[in-house]
């Protein structure tokens, strides 16, 4: 890979890696590789079969050096105000983001998730505001801008609510956004908070009419009788606009917390998972769901297991899974009954005797659970370990990545304070070649497949000067400390890396660390 | 001969009380350390109850936790209903079930309370340990962040303040958080600690050992109780002298 090979130390690739000579800006060149059959809808990354894809090596990186494209914040209300002013200069890149030290808790990013062509980033946060990036274009003169994002449009998706028959609040927190395909010139997405998912579309307005007979231009009415002659409006162009419409509101349908949506394959219905149920959604049909998943037990006192998460299988639109908080993945046929409530498979990993303690339950709960792009994976994340599962065989994964073994000797204080309880997120990238997921202290890790390879990373604003190349970071166990290592001890677990992104089909990650998002892409020239 | 006779029973005994207390050593402090846990997990189930609908899956997971250690305390035997009223009960309801626990959380969900589950459920646990507490406070520095700083004779102290939990998952009534702490004075409860979240550095010691040791056999159990009676004469005589 020319661009890889001429620039820039790279600590971890070894020197006798062979790396094809196709870089993977060029991505539009079909591996020979694949099936004729035209089933690629997957786009040149992945062979029908999940196998890696032959480009797998381009794109895995997980020793690559990355580099800082941009640290976006989330924009409070007061510079969103400002944007509306400067709306037709929709250069408001992140100069004047970048700048704001401000951080309210209705910052935190809560969501990260790139549409399915990567062009548009999402980002969800705790005051229920939903923050979209476009992607700088090319331009030959300002080659060295291109992976920058800036923002698109910022909306309120949800507000806090209050339920008065349980005398509880409904928090604004947005939870999960999911993309759907584009369609036409507008673009859809599912954002939702605990109880309510809506539909938002978000569309571009350059043009506007002018001319109206009954309203003068500043929208006023005119009276009818002093209108002498009439006139056809005409489109004129304006300034663009970004502006979000919610067009679905599906409320009323959870009773529990909402953690997953998932869009379905046939981009005509898609489920929402709280703890106890999952339900079935058209998007045209508000008013009713299906419920295909129930675990709740008749007599509560019996709860002893909840849904951590639930996906889709990217191809076939009546499969699924569930994971939970006993470390199971469940994968449900929706063509068996029409409540799914008997899995078609059951994936769960033996206990390891050796290392059983009172936390063992806890550290199995899956946080996170993702289809590979193939479908022919499944990846799902707890406490402290990341694992690849093949969907043919149930009885264990068939990778175990450890992400910070060595909080296993800490995990009382981490359930004293809570830690224990976060929730991680984990993503694939574009090739299913590599995984990347959080840690505290806000590193995050990303893991090779193929070649076995990790690398820890920070995303932080003490080594951010943009296109800086992020240097690998360690946590030294015991014993001597190097330099450059950071011990167990020093770790700061308020700074947690939950929710992270990879663009499906180049090397550029968002990473949101608190209030702030990260975007990283791999040195090209 | 009063004092020659003592003198030689004094040091039969303590010859025959240093194996057992060896033994006893690393059992108390994992019962001590597991004692610590369960009472983290019923002061978190009982925090969890705030204005917002409490998070489901950390409830549940605490409440295994729970439960989990009152099944091993049940096998080890140090699950014990003390009061004779409740001696008619089936075993099984002396397990405080998860409903009761996480009250709070659930209770919006049409749970309905389970029967009066008395008293003397939440005292077992508590009132069990304490005399293996009190015995082996000035003994072990190393569980010194489990020293209660008074010998539990009454008991009331500490299961008092379990009873107000309860009471306070029913009456919903979080303002009395602190006064249900104030008897309270074990150094590991603190509850600052625990509300604010503590931050980065580890605590090593109380919770290592519990994390490495497998949950205990049944083994030691039988000898642990043969073995408290005399320790709490071992003790008698000791402070005496």
């Amino acid at each position: 890979m020319k661009c890889f090979s001429r620039y820039l130390p790279y600590i971890f690739r070894p020197a006798n890696t062979i790396l094809s000579s196709s870089c993977h800006t060029e991505a539009n060149v079909l591996p020979s590789g694949l099936l004729p059959s035209g089933q690629n809808k997957l786009g040149p990354w992945c062979s029908p079969t999940g196998s890696p894809a032959p480009l797998s090596c381009e794109t895995g990186c997980g020793e690559g050096s990355w580099i800082l494209v941009c640290r976006l914040l989330v924009p409070t209300q007061v510079s969103l105000l400002s944007m509306e002013e400067d709306i037709d200069t929709r250069k408001i890149n992140n100069s004047f983001l970048r700048d704001h030290s401000y951080a309210t808790e209705a910052d935190i990013i809560s969501t990260v998730e790139f549409n399915h062509t990567g062009e548009l980033l999402a980002t969800g946060d705790k005051g229920g505001r939903v923050v979209i990036f476009q992607r700088e274009q090319e331009s030959k003169n300002q080659i060295h801008r291109r992976g920058e994002y800036n923002v698109y449009s910022t909306f309120q998706s949800h507000e806090p609510e209050f339920d008065y028959l349980k005398s509880l609040e409904i928090e604004e927190k947005i939870n999960k956004i999911r993309w759907l395909p584009q369609q036409n010139a507008a673009y859809f997405l599912l954002s939702t908070n605990d109880k309510t998912v809506k539909l938002w579309k978000v569309s571009e307005r350059d043009k506007r009419p002018e001319g109206y007979n009954l309203k003068d231009e500043e929208g006023r009415l005119r009276d009818p009788a002093t209108i002498t002659t009439l006139r056809v409006p005409v489109l004129r162009p304006m300034d663009l606009m970004v502006e979000a419409t919610p067009r679905r509101v599906f409320a009323n349908a959870h009773t529990y917390h909402i953690n997953s949506i998932s869009v379905n394959s046939d981009y005509e219905t898609y489920m929402s998972a709280d703890d106890l149920r999952i339900n079935l959604w058209n998007f045209e049909i508000t008013n009713q769901s299906f419920n295909i998943v129930d675990i709740k037990p008749a007599n509560m006192e019996e709860l002893t297991e909840v849904i951590t998460a639930a996906e889709f299988h990217p191809h076939h639109c009546n499969t699924f899974v569930y994971s939970s908080s006993k470390g199971t993945i469940r994968l449900c046929d929706m063509r068996a009954s029409a409540l799914c409530d008997r899995h078609t498979k059951f994936f769960e990993e033996p206990e390891d005797p050796s290392n059983r303690s009172f936390f063992s339950e806890i550290i199995s709960s899956i946080s996170d659970v993702k289809f590979s792009h193939s479908g022919r994976y499944i990846m799902t994340r707890d406490y402290l370990t990341v694992k690849v599962w093949d969907l043919n065989m149930e009885n264990r994964p068939i990778e175990t990545y450890q992400v910070h073994d060595y909080l296993r000797s800490k995990l009382c204080s981490l359930y004293e304070n809570d830690c224990i309880f976060d929730k991680f997120e984990c993503v694939w990238n574009g090739s299913d070649s590599v995984i990347m997921t959080g840690s505290y202290n806000n590193f995050f890790r990303m893991f090779d497949r193929n070649t076995k390879r990790d690398v820890t990373l920070e995303a932080s604003r003490e080594n951010s000067k943009p296109r800086a190349i992020l240097k690998p970071r360690k946590v030294c166990v015991g014993g001597k400390r190097r330099k450059d290592e950071i011990s167990v001890d020093s770790l700061d677990f308020s700074k947690k890396i939950l929710h992270t992104a990879w663009h499906p089909s180049e090397n550029i990650i968002a990473v949101a660390a608190t209030n702030n998002l990260y975007i990283f892409q791999d040195k090209v020239n | 001969m009063f004092t020659r006779g003592l003198k030689r029973k004094c040091v039969g005994h303590e010859e025959d009380m240093e194996g057992a207390l060896a033994g006893l050593k690393t059992v108390s402090s994992y019962s001590l350390q597991r004692q610590s846990l369960l009472d983290m997990s019923l002061v978190k189930l009982q925090l969890c109850h705030m204005l917002v609908e409490p998070n489901l899956c950390r409830s549940v997971l605490i409440a295994n936790t729970v439960r989990q250690i009152q099944e091993e305390m049940t096998q080890d035997g140090t699950w014990r209903s003390v009061t004779p009223q409740e001696a008619g009960r089936a075993p099984l309801d002396r397990l405080v079930s998860t409903e009761i626990l996480c009250r709070s959380a659930w209770e919006q969900e049409g749970a309905r309370p389970a029967p009066g589950l008395g008293d003397g459920h939440v005292q077992g646990p508590v009132s069990d340990l304490c005399p293996v507490t009190s015995a082996q406070a000035p003994r072990h520095p190393q569980s010194g962040i489990w020293e209660l700083d008074s010998p539990r004779e009454d008991r009331g102290g500490f299961h008092k303040s379990l009873d107000q939990i309860f009471e306070t998952l029913e009456t919903k009534n979080p303002g009395c958080m602190e006064e249900l702490f104030s008897d309270v004075d074990s150094p590991y409860y603190d509850l600052d600690t625990v509300l604010t979240g503590m931050v980065g550095g580890a605590r090593p010691g109380p919770c290592e050992g519990l994390e490495g040791l497998a949950p205990a056999t049944p083994g030691p159990s039988s000898s642990c109780k043969s073995d408290l009676g005399e320790l709490d004469h071992v003790v008698e005589i000791l402070v005496e002298t």
